[in-house]
């Protein structure tokens, strides 16, 4: 019996004093999920690749040689050049950029967006709920694409757009039912009316009470949606309404020129296709493992208590009753 | 049930309303006017200069009404002014999408040509789909955490993450330079020549098919899993039943309810989403058709597609629940 209130005190303790959560996330990460892992590595190498394209770059991304147009790739041009004579892996470098910004500032927008409308539609309730659901049904019955390619050709070619088009369309479809869902969940918690009952401000409940609990799901549905973001982003460039030339773009590149030459030149067309893969690939598994450590309905199995192990846990109960013993003596 | 039914049916019309709505203002804020792109072809292959203006196009094109009215005209509830039904309420509600501004045909017919291409390509995506992705899973999921299990959720993930484009480019590319072997870029339809036909559509959906098949397995494989930690599967297993029958008879058979249900909601996807593959193998399904719709801001096909696909969806999403809720008796009707 006694037990029992140790351990609850211990695990108190334990989550209050949980060392740095980004360190926590990190080491279970690598300890528990060595798919995750090698998607993180490869994801921060084609960070760190993009950030320092201008370093890593050959030649410039536009730059033209014209006596190797379409030479393959050889010791000069390692993955070979394209009709105008630029050279494929700096193309390669410098799109990367492209792809990392759609995904992240995208992803992010997403998740921002996603959480305005459903907190809002989710705690409002009500008629507005109702309205606004109907909307967000409408929004996400419409096919994603073809969506995009009306927004796109209403805003013009260009990164920016591209980034609002995105995020935007997917925090009012996805992202926000599912933000709405959670905080419709939260709303039947007790904390939630004790909170309304000592009178909180809405935006104090908001803040303090269904952010933190909604945080972990806008991670998961950040991270799960990086992959459909440079597929899309993608996509759209190679339809010609993405980002325009000369810009660099994996699925820009892989259209137009990279599909005339073809035959005459398949490296055009496989590298950047090839660097979209392994960066879909890497996000893909890297956001399945950040589900599976973020998702609070996966969580506590494993012989976990708030985040320590058993061992951990019943060394900690073991002190702190050897403390008490000493006190009280 | 009857009034779940009832109430699903009654919130699908503001949702269809808000997509009538969202469709027709998008289509009209693309810049590039129709008006313009009629009128610099018209005029350059005519000669005709001063007769030809831009008012003139618009009157005979519908397109000088006030928005309301064309909204009002396109769904059914205003009589049409111009065309063949001119005083006619002939929109929407009476099952008219309208006519296309540069081809002298009405949507419905244009769609009825194209729907059967899509559904063709469709059709094979989804049987390649199922035929990798269900064995795939299942096999994954009762060897779980084994290499057999960690490979199929690498090839799972590997098929999400491939763009479809890409592959579909390359699968043209090498088998033209390595045997001088190159798809048929030219439509075969199928009256014609049924073998030509299906070789033609093979390639291609099966492409589409691969695509699906990652989020499909993935799905298969939890669902198996939860299944598998069930007491009647424990029992099953207790009494001696072989690893076939407890799999077949006891856990594949609930696992697979769910499953069913992906294929309402694929079906849409598949009709509206091969628009990159359609436009890759130069096959006139309803991406392609939409696509040239786009750039030729021929309104109302866009308009029609649009809701064509969206309303799609809304049924299947709706079909989805209604049979879940009619399969497991433990979902609440709320």
């Amino acid at each position: 019996m006694a037990d029992v209130q140790y351990v609850r005190e211990v695990r108190v303790t334990a989550e209050r004093k949980r060392r740095n959560a980004w360190a926590e996330f990190f080491t279970r990460l690598v300890k528990e999920k060595p798919l995750g892992t090698v998607g993180l590595v490869i994801v921060v190498i084609l960070c760190l690749v993009a950030i320092f394209a201008d370093v890593l770059a050959p030649y410039g991304y536009n730059e033209i040689i014209l006596a190797d147009r379409l030479s393959a790739p050889s010791p000069k041009h390692w993955l070979g050049c394209d009709n105008l004579g630029r050279d494929l892996l700096s193309r390669v470098i410098y799109g990367s950029r492209v792809s990392m910004i759609v995904a992240i500032a995208g992803s992010a927008l997403s998740a921002v967006v996603g959480f305005f409308l459903g907190c809002s539609s989710g705690f409002i309730g009500g008629k507005f709920d109702m309205v606004v659901q109907r909307f967000v049904d409408a929004w996400m019955s419409i096919p994603g694409l073809v969506l995009y390619l009306i927004i796109m050709s209403l805003l013009g070619g260009g990164l920016t757009q591209v980034v609002l088009v995105l995020g935007i369309s997917g925090g009012l479809g996805g992202g926000s039912r599912m933000t709405r869902s959670f905080v419709t969940a939260i709303k039947e918690n007790v904390y939630f009316e004790a909170a309304r009952a000592i009178g909180l401000s809405n935006f104090k409940i908001l803040l303090r009470h269904v952010l933190p609990n909604v945080l972990p799901m806008m991670i998961i549905g950040f991270s799960m949606g990086l992959g459909g973001m440079v597929l899309a982003e993608a996509a759209l460039s190679f339809l010609g309404f993405g980002i325009p030339p000369p810009m660099p773009s994996w699925g820009g590149m892989l259209s137009g020129p990279g599909r005339t030459y073809m035959l005459q030149a398949p490296w055009m067309a496989l590298w950047p296709g090839l660097a979209l893969s392994i960066l879909v690939f890497a996000v893909n598994m890297l956001g399945d493992a950040v589900r599976d450590l973020f998702d609070p309905r996966l969580r506590g199995g494993l012989g976990r208590y708030g985040g320590i192990t058993q061992e951990k846990l019943e060394k900690m109960v073991a002190k702190k009753k050897a403390e008490l013993a000493k006190l009280q003596s | 049930m009857r009034t779940y039914v009832i109430r699903r049916l009654l919130l699908c019309i503001p949702t269809l309303w808000f997509i009538t709505i969202i469709t027709f203002l998008l289509v009209r804020f693309i810049p590039g006017d129709v008006i313009d792109m009629m009128l610099s072809q018209m005029s350059e292959q005519s000669g005709l200069g001063a007769e030809l203006t831009a008012e003139y196009l618009r009157r005979a094109m519908g397109l000088d009404q006030p928005l309301l009215v064309q909204y009002g005209i396109w769904m059914g509830v205003v009589p049409q002014r111009i065309g063949p039904f001119t005083g006619q309420f002939k929109g929407i509600i009476q099952g008219y999408l309208g006519t296309s501004l540069w081809r002298n045909q009405s949507v419905n017919s244009l769609v009825a040509e194209r729907l059967p291409v899509s559904l063709e390509l469709g059709l094979i995506a989804m049987i390649t789909g199922w035929m990798i992705g269900l064995p795939l899973g299942v096999y994954s999921a009762i060897r779980q955490d084994t290499g057999y299990d960690y490979l199929g959720r690498v090839i799972a993930i590997m098929m999400l993450s491939i763009p479809g484009f890409w592959l579909a480019t390359m699968v043209i590319v090498y088998p033209s330079i390595w045997w001088g072997w190159t798809p048929s870029l030219e439509y075969i339809p199928f009256v014609e020549n049924p073998g030509g036909n299906l070789i033609q559509f093979l390639l291609p959906g099966f492409l589409m098919g691969v695509q699906g098949t990652g989020g499909l397995m993935r799905m298969v494989r939890t669902l198996v899993l939860e299944v598998m930690r069930q007491d009647y599967i424990r029992t099953a297993w207790s009494k001696g039943l072989t690893e076939r029958a407890v799999i077949y008879r006891h856990a594949l058979k609930n696992a697979l309810i769910p499953v069913v249900t992906v294929f309402g909601m694929q079906l849409p996807g598949l009709i509206g989403g091969a628009v990159i593959i359609e436009q890759i193998f130069v096959l006139p399904g309803m991406g392609r058709l939409g696509l040239d719709a786009l750039n030729q801001r021929d309104y109302p096909i866009i308009q029609g597609l649009n809701l064509i696909v969206a309303t799609l969806v809304l049924l299947c999403n709706l079909l989805v629940d209604i049979t879940y809720a009619w399969l497991d008796p433990r979902v609440q009707y709320r």
